[in-house]
């Protein structure tokens, strides 16, 4: 006899099924304290298995306070503070803020104090896009090219050392000029450096342009539309890699950019991949400057002669002369006198654009100065470009980006 | 900013005034047409990047207190506006519209603008500190705030039931050197410690 057998309905047992673990949303804490967080950003992330759903980046860890400190201390005590906002490039942010208050002075300082700026601000973008180039590749896993690109930034340590006594925080530019002039010879070490320096630069990068493991990681990584770059005020090479040809030193130059040859590199895709290559060549363009500004490099004063009440007279007159020695009291007592009003200006820095926004009621303490970090606007689109991401692919799009915390904290 | 501008800009929105200016054309606009007013610019006359919005605290007394401005710059024609307008409410309180709609980039500004001043920006869609951390009470950036610090809470309240710590004014031993400007000796323009701080051997100022 044939017994009647149920075939069990499986559709209908699934779809009933309550599922065994409901999928829930992970939340993961990285930083402030982590290799690939250049410092101390802290990213609170929402996870999905694998993929970002939700990312809010947590600045603030090394915030001190500078726009506080600069209302109260005369204009010439704000300089070394501006060595510690970008530190990997403190002669790039010393010119910058000498030439916004000397635009609040209305003051000229001569072509040779310009062309050492210059040369200065490009050497400091060399150290800063080597850090950049090392610390990428480590955090992607390719670790010699860090090796050749400390090599170098030690050489040019060396080099900042013998023009200002210090490595790291230089406090070079004064409001009307420079702390010294550039000492014996110096010019043609700068010179060896860079000869010895491209082939360096071409090694090192080789090992990782065409490299198979470096390209899965970064290209099409992270990538950045032209408008989402514009309107999230991205600056620097991180705006440029995303293809906008925006460059302060060729498009509103200062300090006497106008009287040199180079080019503004920009990418095409803006992913992490062009970031690289913009840096890259932005290197090689530096080194351009620097040779064009050794090759026509100017005699004359390397501060302004002419501003008694901002530069300090020079030692052996203060020594020397009475009015001088009063001079240089008022100037180190009442600091620097200037006008009433307000200047903003931006230099185009390693990292983007550094502004510096300054109000004065008169006298020698600024009644404001704002400093316009380009690492915290550049941070600013992390919660919109890690959205759909891979965890792994946080820590390339934090190393394309190249940013600072002591700037974007302040 | 083309020549024009100005003036199509004064036409359209008639309480729009110059403002003295070392450098960069800047205008001041009153409160409820900034959004409008940064609109115009960024649609009509590309400035399409703004690259800084910050605040101005002009010290306690002064009417209205705080001035909010906003740096715009054209990427095309690579020339700057400042375009600057006085906040609304109560010094306590103060509040300036945001524009995050115009421009994604403003939140983070705004954000700090609210953390050192304390300005609301209305219709902001987070407005939390951003420099300093939540349940921080005071916002640094106002004059009254003294630059040694005031004493405040720990952050993690946990720890502070713990240790029962406080976060204290900063010892400053004897620094920042602050000169008096203006018509007097010389023997009054020394600088003087500006040192509002307190340690073993001072008593701490009220």
């Amino acid at each position: 006899m044939a017994t009647e057998f149920a075939f069990p309905d499986s559709a209908a047992k699934i779809a009933g099924a309550k599922p065994e673990f409901e999928p829930e949303k992970m939340s993961l804490s990285m930083g402030p304290s982590h290799p690939s967080t250049h410092g101390v950003l802290r990213l609170q992330m929402e996870l999905d298995g694998e993929v970002l759903t939700k990312c809010d980046p947590v600045v603030g860890y090394l915030h001190r306070g500078d726009e506080k400190i600069a209302e109260n201390m005369t204009y010439n005590q704000f300089v070394p503070y501006t060595d510690r906002l970008d530190y990997i490039a403190p002669l790039a942010n010393n010119m910058a803020y000498a030439i916004a208050v000397e635009k609040l002075a209305k003051l000229e300082v001569p072509p040779r104090c310009q062309a050492i700026r210059v040369l200065t601000a490009e050497l400091a973008r060399l150290s800063s896009h080597l850090l950049g180039l090392g610390a990428f590749g480590i955090d992607v896993g390719a670790w010699t090219v860090f090796m050749y690109t400390f090599t170098e930034r030690e050489k040019l340590y060396k080099l900042f050392e013998e023009l200002t006594g210090a490595r790291f925080t230089t406090s070079y530019s004064r409001i009307g000029g420079l702390q010294r002039d550039i000492p014996d010879g110096w010019l043609e070490r700068v010179s060896a450096f860079c000869d010895q320096f491209l082939p360096i630069l071409e090694e090192s990068m080789a090992l990782l342009t065409r490299n198979k493991i470096f390209m899965d990681r970064t290209v099409g990584i992270g990538v950045i539309s032209k408008e989402d770059a514009l309107a999230y005020g991205l600056t620097g090479p991180n705006l440029r890699g995303s293809g906008v040809g925006l460059d302060l030193r060729k498009d509103r130059p200062y300090s006497g950019y106008e009287q040199y040859e180079f080019d503004v590199p920009v990418g095409t895709t803006g992913d992490c991949y062009d970031r690289y290559l913009v840096r890259g060549e932005e290197m090689r363009q530096s080194v351009r400057i620097i040779r064009q500004v050794i090759a026509k490099f100017p005699g004359g004063p390397w501060y302004a002669t002419d501003a008694k009440k901002i530069f300090a007279p020079p030692k052996e007159k203060i020594l020397t002369s009475m009015e001088e020695l009063i001079q240089n009291f008022m100037l180190v007592t009442e600091g620097p006198q200037m006008p009433a009003g307000e200047v903003y200006f931006e230099a185009e820095n390693p990292k983007g654009i550094l502004g510096f926004y300054v109000v004065s009621k008169g006298g020698g303490v600024p009644w404001r100065l704002k400093i316009r970090a380009p690492s915290f606007c550049n941070l600013s689109i992390l919660p919109k470009l890690c959205v759909g991401a891979m965890v792994s692919d946080v820590v390339a799009i934090l190393g394309s980006l190249d940013f600072v915390m002591g700037e974007c904290d302040r | 900013m083309p020549a024009d501008a100005k003036s199509a800009l004064q036409a359209k929105f008639p309480l729009v005034t110059d403002r003295a200016s070392l450098d960069h054309p800047a205008v001041n606009v009153p409160p409820a047409d900034v959004a409008a007013v940064l609109h115009y610019l960024r649609d009509e006359f590309a400035f399409d990047m703004l690259v800084d919005l910050t605040a101005i605290d002009w010290a306690e007394g002064a009417a209205p207190r705080f001035t909010v401005v906003y740096h715009l710059f054209s990427t095309t024609r690579h020339d700057y506006v400042r375009v600057a307008t006085l906040c609304t409410g109560t010094d306590a309180e103060p509040h300036a519209p945001s524009v995050v709609s115009l421009w994604p980039g403003a939140n983070w500004h705004e954000r700090e603008c609210f953390d050192m001043f304390g300005i609301k920006f209305d219709g902001h869609p987070d407005l939390r500190r951003i420099l300093m951390w939540d349940g921080y009470p005071h916002h640094p950036l106002r004059k009254e705030f003294p630059l040694a610090g005031i004493e405040a809470p720990l952050p993690d309240a946990e720890i502070a039931e713990e240790t029962k710590a406080t976060l204290i004014a900063a010892p400053m031993a004897g620094g920042p050197f602050v000169a008096v400007s203006g018509e007097i000796n010389l023997t009054e323009a020394e600088p003087r410690a500006k040192d509002e701080s307190w340690n073993e051997h001072r008593e701490k100022p009220e």
